[in-house]
């Protein structure tokens, strides 16, 4: 691995992406829309005070998770990742490059998203808002790093695309946003435990209360980082040079 | 420390299986430096699997494959090897020059590279259009332009000439001929039998074997026949009958 190839790849991924300006637009305002639609929804009801910290985790997740796994199936489609495979560019570079571009867009978004929640819709943070993105954006990396590992599953799009309701789904059903973990049931608490969605909803939920202190949303920022860590082993373990 | 003694590509007992199906069972072949030699024969007679085998992308079964000296696909030659496959293998959405500065970082070759190869693959035209808004030629040298950054030893195109018309074929003809002079050793598949002449070598497979192994005069010599097509046909009915 060598930063220079990293580097390299994150540019050329962003250079991509701003061919594409509606993509950009898309990626950058639909959240905050979404989530000024949430607030106007629950008008004058606590709602969404409890549920708004929830949705600036959810978007990027989601978004970031649907981007880079359409985004690496069309590298091995097109051949370009085989050709980057025969060069000398390790997994890894492919992977962070990736990531640190997706990461890069996902800091826009987030800060995008989270000052349209806190300024225009009322959003009250109790904590500190440099740790709100900091959770926002690792979420957004988490994403990506998932994406990667989901598109080495899929053949063509249309499978891809459905790992968006097998993966993310389940992970936003369980995460505490329509239903408080504790009050789960035990077996479906005991598994959200385990889905990385849900320490990044909790640390969200952390910052916007001030429930707990900084070291508890450290701690699951942590979480979050270990996740993508394995999602990156695993994804970087599905990329082969040699195919049948 | 780059051994010239050793040949571009020495394979012996490959097999490769896809699936079900042995692809190549048993294929002995050695290739020297330098040179363009032809890699002819149908399609599904297993010239794809040969190239990727040679590469280092595709799995194989069993059998040894010795690139430039060294195994094939390992770290050290994926400076030394140039690959061309069948798809364009390059980012649709972004420029031919764009494209270009990514894989020459990638490969560590200096940035004046990128022009050399435009000028060499007669882009210069299309140098900041969009890759996904090329004829299917310009296309194909676009990938093959990649290829040739950082200067590889060994060349490796799969059907780099298939959709050209005849101008812009004579002239990738003409660059594969100057690369060869320059010390490129070039393996160039084609199901265009035309093309065969142009070879300093030919090796014609059919169901994943080598049917033969010949310069181009050699081979119609041996087979009394003045065209590569004929020369393939004399082969395939003098192998059924022995």
């Amino acid at each position: 691995m060598t930063p220079r190839r990293t580097l390299a790849t994150a540019g050329r991924v962003l250079t991509q992406i701003r061919h594409d300006p509606r993509t950009v637009v898309l990626l950058l305002v639909v959240p905050s829309l979404l989530i000024g639609l949430v607030a106007w929804l629950f008008d004058d009801t606590p709602v969404f005070q409890q549920i708004g910290p929830a949705m600036l985790a959810l978007f990027p997740f989601i978004i970031m998770f649907l981007v880079t796994s359409i985004a690496t199936l069309r590298e091995r489609r097109s051949g370009t990742l085989e050709r980057l495979l025969s060069l000398p560019l390790s997994k890894l570079d492919f992977i962070l490059g990736y990531a640190l571009a997706f990461g890069l867009l996902a800091v826009l978004q987030a800060t995008i998203a989270a000052t349209f929640a806190v300024a225009v819709c009322g959003l009250e943070i109790e904590g500190s808002l440099g740790l709100l993105l900091a959770v926002a954006v690792s979420d957004a990396v988490l994403g990506t790093t998932l994406g990667l590992l989901a598109s080495a599953f899929a053949r063509t799009e249309f499978q891809v695309v459905q790992f968006m309701p097998a993966i993310v789904f389940p992970q936003v059903l369980l995460g505490g946003v329509l239903i408080r973990r504790d009050e789960m049931p035990p077996v479906l608490e005991a598994i959200s435990d385990w889905l990385p969605l849900s320490h990044a909803i909790d640390a969200l939920n952390a910052v916007a209360t001030g429930s707990e202190d900084d070291g508890y949303v450290v701690g699951q920022l942590l979480i979050l980082a270990a996740f993508a860590a394995g999602a990156i082993v695993l994804g970087s373990i599905t990329l082969r040079r040699r195919t049948q | 420390m780059v051994n010239y003694s050793s040949p571009a590509v020495h394979i012996s007992g490959l097999r490769v299986r896809r699936g079900s199906n042995v692809v190549i069972d048993g294929l002995d072949l050695e290739l020297p430096r330098g040179g363009v030699t032809g890699l002819l024969g149908p399609s599904g007679s297993g010239k794809t699997t040969l190239m990727r085998a040679i590469v280092g992308v595709q799995v194989i079964e069993a059998g040894s494959v010795k690139v430039l000296g060294e195994e094939a696909g390992s770290a050290g030659l994926r400076h030394r090897v140039g690959y061309v496959t069948q798809l364009s293998s390059v980012y649709d959405d972004l420029t031919v020059r764009q494209n270009l500065r990514y894989f020459a970082r990638v490969l560590g070759a200096p940035a004046a590279d990128v022009d050399r190869v435009i000028d060499e693959t007669d882009l210069a035209g299309q140098a900041d259009a969009l890759a996904g808004s090329l004829s299917g030629g310009q296309l194909s040298r676009a990938s093959l332009a990649a290829a040739l950054l950082g200067s590889p030893e060994l060349l490796v195109l799969d059907e780099p000439t298939v959709g050209l018309d005849p101008v812009l074929r004579v002239d990738l003809w003409g660059l594969f001929r100057r690369l060869s002079e320059a010390g490129v050793t070039l393996l160039v598949s084609s199901h265009v039998m035309d093309e065969a002449t142009r070879c300093d070598r030919l090796l014609l497979m059919r169901d994943g074997a080598v049917l033969a192994d010949d310069s181009p005069t050699g081979l119609m010599a041996a087979t009394g026949t003045t065209d590569a097509e004929s020369a393939f046909l004399a082969l395939i009915r003098h192998g059924a009958r022995s």
